[in-house]
C-alpha cells in the first residue's frame, strides 16, 4: 500500500457560473487541494453533482461560463477516475471483467494479474468469477472501487458512492476508500456531514451564491467516528446545512 | 403454461369445434369436423409436409435475414445521429404502407419462387426488430455511458461492450414479435403467387372444395408458428438471463 501522495495528483480549480435555460444554478469558485480529499456538501439541487460533471467533462444539460484548470496546467481529461452512487457494474460481466472494463473499452489488453491483486486488496479475490447479481451492495461498491483503482488515475471523482449502503458497510467502505485512494486528488460529493467530517481534508458547503469552506477537524483523515473533533465537526456541519437549507 | 393446461385448452377447443359442426349442421365443404380434418391430415401428410417444409424454409430464411438487417440498421442508427435523424422518419413512414399491399409487386420483381416470400417476410419483421433493438441500444443507463466516456472508451467498444449486451432483452422482444409475423409474411406471399408452400396448398385446396385439406394446412401452419414462437421464447429468455448476469458465459 502506498502512503505517499501520487506525484501526478494536481489541484483543480473550477471558477465560473453555471446556468440552465437563462437562470443561474450556481456561481462558484471551488479549489480542490492536490492529493487531498475535498468533500462537497449542500442542499439537494444546488449543483454539487453538476460541479463534479463539469470537472469530468460530462454533459450537464446547461451552460458553464468559466474555467476549470489543473494546477500543473495539463488537461484534466484522461486523468480522472469516477465512482457514482450506483455501482455502474455491467450485470453481464464477471467481477474480474468489470474491473478491467476500462482497458477493454479503450481497445487495450487488460492486465488481469494487476486486477487480481486489486480484487485481493478490496477483499473480493474469492468473488472474481461471480456476476454482480451474486454480490451484496457493499461488495458491489468494493468491486466498483477496484475498477477505479485499476484505472489508476491521479484525480478521482466520487458522487455519493456510499449513500445507498447500510451504516456499518458505509463506515467500512469509507475506511477502505480513504486507504486505497490516499494521495490522490479526490472530490467527494456527499449529503452526509459525518462522512465529510471523517474523510475531508477540506470541506465545502455549496449554495447558489458560493461554495464556502467549512473548518475540517485538525487531525488528518481518515478520522475515527467517535473522535471528539469528528463528532463536533459533524454536528456543527449538520446545523449549518440545516440553516443553509432553510435559507 | 403447463402441459396439462395446454392439453385441456386443446380438448375444449376441439369440443367446441365439433359442437359447432353439430349445432349448425354445416356441410363438410363449409365447416369440416375435427375428425375429417384429422383424416385429411393423415391421408395428405406427404403433400402437407412437402409444402410445410417450403414455408418453413421461407420463414427461417426471412427471420435470419430480417433480423440481421434489423440489427445492422439499429446499430447504424445508434452510431450515427445523422442516420438516426434521416432514417427514423423514413422507417416510420414505411410502416404506413401496408406490407401486404406490396406482395403483388414483390412477386412481379422476385418471381414465383421462394425469393419473393423471403423478401415479404424480411419486410414484415424488419421494423419490429429494428425498433425494439434500437430502443434497447439507446436506453442504456446514462451513468454507464458517462463512466465509459471518462475511461476514454472508443465509440465502437462502448457499443459492443455496453449498449449491445444491454439491448439483448429488447432484441429478444423484437424477435418474439418477428416469430409471430414471419409466417404471416410467407403465407401472404404464397397466396399472391406461388407453386409451393402451405399458403399455396390452402388456396389450391379451397379452389377444389377440399376444405378439410385447407383446415389441415392451416393447423400445420399454426403448429409451426407456435413451435417457432416457443423456440424464440427460449432464446429470448437466454438473452435476458445473460444481460442480467444470471449465468456466466
Amino acid at each position: 500500500m502506498t502512503r505517499n501522495p501520487d506525484p501526478a495528483a494536481p489541484g483543480i480549480r473550477l471558477c465560473g457560473t453555471h446556468g440552465i435555460a437563462q437562470s443561474v444554478l450556481f456561481d462558484a469558485d471551488i479549489a480542490l487541494g492536490a492529493a487531498e480529499w475535498t468533500c462537497l456538501l449542500g442542499p439537494s439541487g444546488v449543483g454539487k453533482s453538476t460541479v463534479l460533471r463539469l470537472i469530468a467533462g460530462l454533459d450537464t444539460g446547461g451552460a458553464f461560463d468559466g474555467t476549470i484548470t489543473a494546477s500543473d496546467a495539463a488537461p484534466i481529461e484522461g486523468r480522472l477516475g469516477y465512482m457514482a452512487q450506483s455501482d455502474l457494474l455491467m450485470p453481464w460481466l464477471s467481477v474480474m471483467d468489470n474491473v478491467v472494463i476500462g482497458a477493454k473499452l479503450r481497445g487495450e489488453a487488460p492486465d488481469h494479474a494487476r486486477a487480481r491483486s486489486l480484487l485481493d486488496r478490496v477483499g473480493l479475490r474469492a468473488h472474481a468469477d461471480k456476476t454482480p447479481a451474486a454480490l451484496s451492495g457493499g461488495m458491489r461498491q468494493r468491486a466498483a472501487l477496484a475498477r477505479v483503482l485499476m484505472e489508476d488515475r491521479p484525480i478521482v471523482l466520487l458522487d455519493e458512492p456510499f449513500s445507498a449502503l447500510d451504516a456499518g458497510t458505509r463506515a467500512d467502505m469509507q475506511e477502505l476508500a480513504a486507504e486505497v485512494l490516499h494521495g490522490k486528488t479526490v472530490l467527494l460529493v456527499t449529503h452526509d456531514p459525518a462522512e465529510a467530517a471523517r474523510l475531508g481534508h477540506q470541506i465545502l458547503v455549496m449554495s447558489a451564491q458560493e461554495a464556502t469552506p467549512w473548518p475540517a477537524p485538525s487531525t488528518p483523515p481518515i478520522r475515527a467516528i467517535e473522535a471528539p473533533d469528528t463528532l463536533a465537526c459533524q454536528s456543527a456541519l449538520l446545523a449549518h446545512l440545516r440553516e443553509v437549507q432553510a435559507a | 403454461m403447463r402441459k396439462r393446461d395446454i392439453l385441456a385448452a386443446l380438448a375444449v377447443g376441439l369440443g367446441l369445434w365439433q359442437a359447432l359442426v353439430w349445432i349448425t349442421g354445416a356441410p363438410h365443404f363449409i365447416l369440416p369436423s375435427p375428425l375429417r380434418v384429422a383424416n385429411a391430415l393423415i391421408h395428405s401428410r406427404e403433400v402437407i409436409a412437402d409444402n410445410a417444409l417450403v414455408t418453413l424454409q421461407e420463414i427461417i430464411a426471412g427471420l435470419i435475414l430480417g433480423t440481421l438487417l434489423g440489427v445492422a440498421t439499429a446499430i447504424q442508427l445508434t452510431l450515427s445521429k445523422t442516420a438516426e435523424r434521416l432514417m427514423l422518419p423514413i422507417l416510420v413512414f414505411t410502416q404506413a404502407v401496408p406490407v401486404f399491399a406490396l406482395a403483388p409487386v414483390l412477386t412481379l420483381w422476385f418471381g414465383y419462387g421462394m425469393a419473393s416470400k423471403i423478401v415479404m417476410t424480411v419486410l414484415i419483421i424488419y421494423f419490429p426488430v429494428t425498433s425494439a433493438f434500437h430502443d434497447g441500444l439507446t436506453r442504456v443507463d446514462r451513468g454507464l455511458l458517462d463512466q465509459a466516456k471518462i475511461m476514454g472508451a472508443r465509440p465502437l467498444q462502448t457499443l459492443l461492450r455496453i449498449q449491445v449486451p444491454h439491448a439483448l432483452p429488447s432484441l429478444g422482444t423484437g424477435l418474439r414479435l418477428a416469430a409471430v409475423y414471419a409466417p404471416i409474411g410467407a403465407v401472404i406471399g404464397e397466396w399472391v403467387g406461388a407453386s409451393k408452400g402451405l399458403g399455396y396448398l390452402m388456396l389450391l385446396a379451397n379452389g377444389r372444395a377440399k376444405i378439410d385439406l385447407m383446415f389441415a394446412s392451416l393447423i400445420v401452419l399454426a403448429c409451426l408458428t407456435v413451435l417457432l414462437h416457443t423456440a424464440i421464447g427460449v432464446l429470448s429468455r437466454q438473452l435476458v438471463a445473460y444481460s442480467e448476469g444470471r449465468r456466466l458465459r
